[in-house]
């Protein structure tokens, strides 16, 4: 991986120059250490970096973002409240969607290449994979025909070659096997000649995320991954996710749930009405005003990082009015299709 | 073996092949005929009498067209021919359209090449004398057709507004919609022509009628079927099934021939350049008034706000306390009920009859306003509807022949589809 | 007893009749389509046209006949990226308009009498002008045919043989039935493409035997061609055949499991990296080309004319992939052969048992479409795995 130098970096002497050093929590702790805990940082070795992003839907802005970069190798995470932009972003970044100001100054790049005008297939092909908020099982395929639609670069999938078994079947056995593997990392390997459409809410957030470990990403984009998975599940999910952040994996999700997010983040991007409004350590993001701005807005002497007010009453109020509408639309969005 | 049912079938869209045949039939290298009908299929001209000369200007043979307003004859050496329709034969106030002008002749006949083997079919469409001798130039000619144009979307968006509410409330897209037009006209048919009933009340009873299917198929069927939650494309497909047995009952009830609503003959209205029946404005009025009733309701009242919040997000519309079942009960009636009163009067004044696949001819034309307009936005559907309607009786005098204006108004859609995929005034769906 | 014989050999007639075996082409890749993609190409119709178009006026121009059929399956190609490149990045439900829209062009097109001189306008092509490289390549000569003992002349004359071969084909259908439930009980997992296939040869080798018997009992004369129908017959036939060996080899590959990716749901795919668009593309061009081939094979018994393939013909073909069950192998074969013959059983009862005051003949024919209507509502709501589809896998809806 070449690394774009970057004048302005603040600590010299951290750079990623071993992935091993990423699994050791002082060695990143110690990366971001120079960067500024503002909105738009420069972070020492950008995966992604983001310019300039605005996504208008009618008169809302949902998406406004100046200045974003997601350090490598490292666990990002973006929080926000409900219809904060967090997943249009997603969308916007993995060519799902496109910036209202794209040709006006909207520029993004991921591993040094320039995606503005980049469609999802090679967005995903380029190593950045995302999942989705509202999970998209393919239901009447099984478990394992999920998971092998996954892997890059078959053979078999081009249609010229189709026909002739001897030409792919090798490289499905390899596929197979790496399907095999990884779903029993995820628990889900006695399920695997099961239609996908039988399975449960929580373990089909599983099935994503291993179908999406599939393609060997090099940056995996989560976006709510723990919704809806018992906390058991959600232990080992958030033991999975370090796992791959250890192997050299950049991980970008989206979570409500602040427990998770001061868990396994190395670093916290902060959403607010389509801008990004804060960065930082999970430990210290959450006492920044903003933040408590955004979140809380009147309640503003409450402080968000104290970890158990945030288990308490005023932050489940003020979600659960929200919820019940993102359930609404969830299932609006069932009955739709 | 299938290819004769198939062929009967094909009967509806090819008037003159199937009659002509057995008239005439072309041997290769022998015979040739040429053949067609006088007026249209809707409005054949009877006691036309019909010449053909050779090009040495001797008569051939002629006939005198029958209440079908066919007419063939056959030949049995190639070249040119002339094709002549006596003009004191017609009626007073109708004369033939001139043809193109390479195939026009001095003395009003017709060229008609004719090759062994094959069949020439020569438009001997009529129009009204007055059409021309006002001078009906390029200019008047569109204006007409405007008027005519306003005509037909007013019409179809009586059905395509239905249409697009089914679709934004439940997301189906009804394919037996277009039977729902014919029942109208059936309905009318029965009730005013064979039972004699009043026109008016017929219209009245034909509407009420009309709805009342609506109702008994949602609550027999789609309700029950929402509730087993088939899926969408399954639903579609029952339409599918609903249409064609519909079409095959029309024709068993009914016969495959046109039937009039009415047997009399509306009068000519002119306003200025614009030349339509009394009943023409008539319908066009009540489809006005009926479509700015349907407005009203959406837009001003309970019930309809309450549609649009189903079309909108039925999960949520549910929640909020909306009785989602009875709202698409609700629009299956209105839906079916302006249907079936769209049926009564394109069959009073734009088809002149009605039969079994009146419908189904415009099915096209219903889902190119209801997708023009943007799927499921009934305000969409009304201006996609009239864009639609003009286009098609426009695409004529601008050059475009035959059956091919209808296929106009589809290329329009699809290139519309791919500037604005989401329709004029839909909006796009969200992602993830 | 003779009224029923008569029966019974209409509906066989129709069942074995190439115009089936064409359809049932035209189904196979509607299946590609709808039953394996989830395109939802409601003009099935308008590719059969043009294959048919694009055979009958090349051979008008005296083109051989290899080429004809090429640049048959060329022109479905063409017409396949007209109707994709606007639409295949949109809903699913504006290539259902399109395509239905497309297809009527083309028989509104084909109709013009400003195009006569290629497509015969609304008489259409007669047979004469273009089957002759097609029966000049018979070579069951007068048309009679000798299998071991069995001539297929003869056997319509003896009833010996005659009962022997219903039994044989009764047999078959029994066994094909035992061994479908066999397949289905042994479930509980998701079959896999592929690796059930002792049973599923059998069950074609039934299929086979099956046609064989019903082939020498009930000989058949096709008075428009020259060879008896013979060589059409085997001909049609023996593309279904092949056709199905096709659309079982691509199905099986990773290539036919990104198809059924994209009829779950193509953003997921997107997100993993598939080339949506691409893949819907060959999928429509694939199935498009059978529809071609159909279409070709539709007019080798009759004449090519334009208003013969209409959107009834789409709907019958919908109503056959259903009926035999959509996103199957065979399924296709089977719908469409029940379902034409069905109509004809139909038709033929009402014909023989209804009387004519209440039922004219004209009547009956119209009667068996209403039955075939309601039979595609009911079997939708109903049995909408069709007969060889997997219940299970409707339980999860798309
Ligand atoms: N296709 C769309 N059309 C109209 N508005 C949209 C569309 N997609 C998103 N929005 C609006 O944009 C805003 C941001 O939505 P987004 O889904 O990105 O929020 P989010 O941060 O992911 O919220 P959550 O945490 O609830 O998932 C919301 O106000 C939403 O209503
Ligand atoms: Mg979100």
């Amino acid at each position: 991986m070449s690394e774009p130098t970057n004048p302005s970096t603040p600590s010299g002497t951290t750079t990623t120059d071993g992935q091993g050093d990423l699994a050791d929590p002082a060695a990143r702790r110690a990366l971001m250490s120079g960067v500024a805990q503002v909105p738009g940082a420069e972070k020492p070795d950008p995966i992604l970096s983001v310019d300039r992003i605005t996504r208008h839907f009618g008169g809302i802005t949902a998406v406004d973002v100046e200045h974003l970069e997601v350090q490598r190798g490292l666990i990002t995470a973006l929080i926000g409240p409900n219809g904060a932009g967090k997943t249009t972003f997603f969308n916007l970044i993995t060519g799902f969607d496109k910036p209202s100001s794209a040709g006006k100054g909207a520029h993004w790049s991921f591993n040094g290449a320039k995606l503005d005008k980049t469609s999802a297939p090679k967005v995903a092909k380029a190593g950045m994979v995302r999942t989705f908020q509202l999970t998209k099982a393919l239901s009447r395929m099984t478990v394992m025909d999920n998971m092998m639609l996954g892997a890059k670069d078959q053979t078999g999938e081009s249609l010229a070659k189709a026909m002739f078994k001897p030409l792919w079947h090798s490289q499905e056995g390899e596929v197979r096997a790496k399907a095999e593997e990884l779903l029993a990392r995820f628990k889900l390997l006695e399920k695997k000649d099961d239609y996908a459409g039988s399975l449960s809410g929580g373990q089909r957030k599983l099935l994503e995320m291993a179908r999406a470990l599939m393609t060997d990403p090099t940056m995996i984009m989560l976006d709510e991954p723990m919704a809806g998975v018992n906390p058991a599940l959600t232990q080992s999910l958030l033991g999975h996710i370090q796992s791959l952040r250890d192997e050299g994996m950049t991980v970008l999700f989206v979570e409500h749930d602040m427990h998770v997010v001061q868990h396994i983040s190395d670093w916290v991007v902060v959403m607010a009405e389509g801008r990004i409004v804060a960065e930082g350590p999970a430990d210290t993001v959450m006492a920044n005003p903003a933040v408590i701005d955004a979140y809380l807005g009147a309640h503003h002497d409450t402080d968000l990082g104290d970890d158990d007010l945030l288990r308490d009453e005023v932050v489940k109020d003020l979600h659960h009015e929200a919820d019940e509408e993102e359930a609404a639309r969830r299932d609006a969005e069932k009955g739709k299709r | 073996m299938l290819l004769a049912p198939l062929l009967a079938l094909g009967l509806g869209a090819s008037p003159a092949s199937a009659g002509v045949a057995t008239l005439c039939l072309a041997q290769p290298g022998q015979t040739a005929c040429v053949s067609g009908t006088v007026g249209n299929r809707t409005n054949p001209v009877e006691g036309a009498d019909v010449v053909l000369r050779d090009e040495a200007g001797t008569e051939v043979n002629s006939i005198t067209t029958a209440a079908d307003g066919k007419y063939s004859f056959q030949v049995t050496e190639a070249g040119n021919y002339f094709l002549f329709v006596d003009p004191e034969s017609l009626p007073d106030d109708v004369e033939i359209i001139p043809p193109a002008p390479r195939f026009q002749e001095d003395d009003g006949s017709i060229r008609v090449p004719v090759k062994l083997g094959r069949t020439a079919t020569p438009d001997l469409e009529v129009r009204s004398v007055d059409y021309d001798a006002e001078g009906s130039g390029f200019g008047e000619q569109i204006v007409q057709s405007i008027a005519q144009g306003l005509r037909l979307g007013l019409l179809l968006a009586l059905a395509s507004v239905g249409l697009s509410l089914i679709y934004g409330t439940t997301g189906l897209s009804s394919f037996s919609h277009a039977e729902q037009v014919t029942l109208g006209g059936m309905v009318a048919y029965g009730l005013v022509n064979v039972a004699g009933l009043n026109l008016w009340i017929g219209i009245l009873l034909t509407t009420i009628i009309c709805g009342a299917t609506g109702y008994v198929q949602d609550r027999l069927m789609w309700q029950p079927l929402r509730r087993r939650g088939l899926g969408l494309t399954q639903m579609m497909i029952v339409t599918i099934g609903l249409a064609l047995a519909a079409q095959y009952a029309f024709q068993f009830f009914v016969g495959a021939s046109q039937q009039k609503v009415v047997v009399r003959t509306f009068d000519v209205v002119e306003i200025g350049p614009v030349r339509m029946t009394d009943m023409s404005f008539v319908a066009m009025g009540v489809a006005l008034v009926a479509i700015a009733v349907v407005g009203f309701v959406l837009l001003r009242t309970r019930v309809g706000q309450a549609t649009r919040a189903v079309s909108d997000n039925p999960a949520l519309a549910a929640a909020s306390g909306i009785d989602v079942d009875r709202i698409i009960r609700f629009v299956w009636i209105a839906a079916t009920a302006l249907a079936g009163l769209g049926g009564v009067f394109y069959a009073l004044v734009v088809s002149n009859g009605i039969r079994w696949d009146t419908g189904m001819q415009i099915l096209l034309l219903l889902f190119a306003a209801v997708t023009l307009g943007g799927l499921g936005t009934a305000f969409g559907a009304f201006v996609g509807a009239i864009i639609i309607g003009l286009v098609v009786e426009l695409a004529g005098p601008l050059g475009a022949p035959g059956d091919l204006k209808y296929a106009v108004a589809l290329v329009i859609l699809i290139l519309l589809l791919m500037v604005r995929p989401q329709g004029l005034l839909g909006r796009a769906v969200r992602v993830g | 007893m003779n009224e029923f014989l008569g029966i019974l050999d209409a509906v066989v007639g129709e069942a074995i009749s190439p115009d089936t075996a064409a359809v049932a082409i035209a189904v196979i890749g509607l299946n590609i389509h709808f039953g394996f993609t989830g395109l939802l190409n409601i003009g099935q119709a308008g590719y059969m046209l043009l294959g048919a178009y694009g055979m009958a006026i090349s051979i008008t121009y005296d083109i051989p006949l290899a080429v004809a059929v090429l640049i048959g399956l060329v022109v479905s190609v063409l017409f396949s990226f007209i109707l994709g490149l606007p639409t295949l990045k949109l809903r699913g439900d504006y290539l259902a308009i399109v395509t239905i829209s497309a297809a009527e062009i083309i028989r509104y097109t084909g109709r013009l009498a400003a195009f006569e001189d290629f497509t015969g306008g609304s008489q259409g092509i007669f047979g004469k002008d273009y089957q002759g490289p097609f029966m000049d390549l018979s070579f069951f000569g007068s048309g009679s045919f000798d299998l071991l003992p069995l001539n297929y002349r003869d056997a319509g004359g003896g009833a010996g043989l005659r009962v022997v071969g219903l039994l044989v084909a009764v047999a078959a259908v029994v066994g094909i039935v035992v061994i479908a439930k066999r397949m289905k009980s042994a479930d509980g997992q998701a079959p896999k493409i592929g690796t059930t296939a002792t049973p599923k040869l059998v069950v074609a080798a039934l299929f086979v035997v099956l046609f064989l018997a019903l082939f020498f009992s009930f000989p058949q004369t096709e008075p428009r061609t020259s060879v008896d129908g013979w060589w059409v017959r085997v001909v049609a036939w023996s593309l279904v055949g092949v056709s199905c060996i096709i659309v079982f080899l691509l199905v099986r590959s990773p290539w036919g499991r990104l198809l059924r990716g994209i009829r779950e749901d193509e953003e997921a795919m997107r997100s993993l990296g598939k080339n949506v668009f691409a893949i819907k593309m060959q999928a429509l061009i694939i199935g498009g080309m059978f529809g071609a081939l159909g279409g070709m094979v539709y007019v080798l018994t009759g004449s090519v004319q334009a208003d013969s393939m209409g959107r009834q013909l789409t709907f019958f073909a919908y109503t056959a992939l259903l009926l035999g069950g959509a996103a199957t192998i065979f399924g296709p074969v089977l719908g469409s052969i029940i379902f034409f013959s069905a109509r004809i059983l139909v038709r033929e009862l009402s014909g023989a048992y209804v009387p004519n005051s209440i039922m004219s003949t004209q009547q009956t024919e119209q009667f068996s479409y209403v039955v075939v209507g309601v039979a595609l509502v009911l079997l939708v709501i109903f049995r909408p795995q069709g007969i060889l589809g997997d219940k299970r896998e409707l339980r999860f809806h798309v």
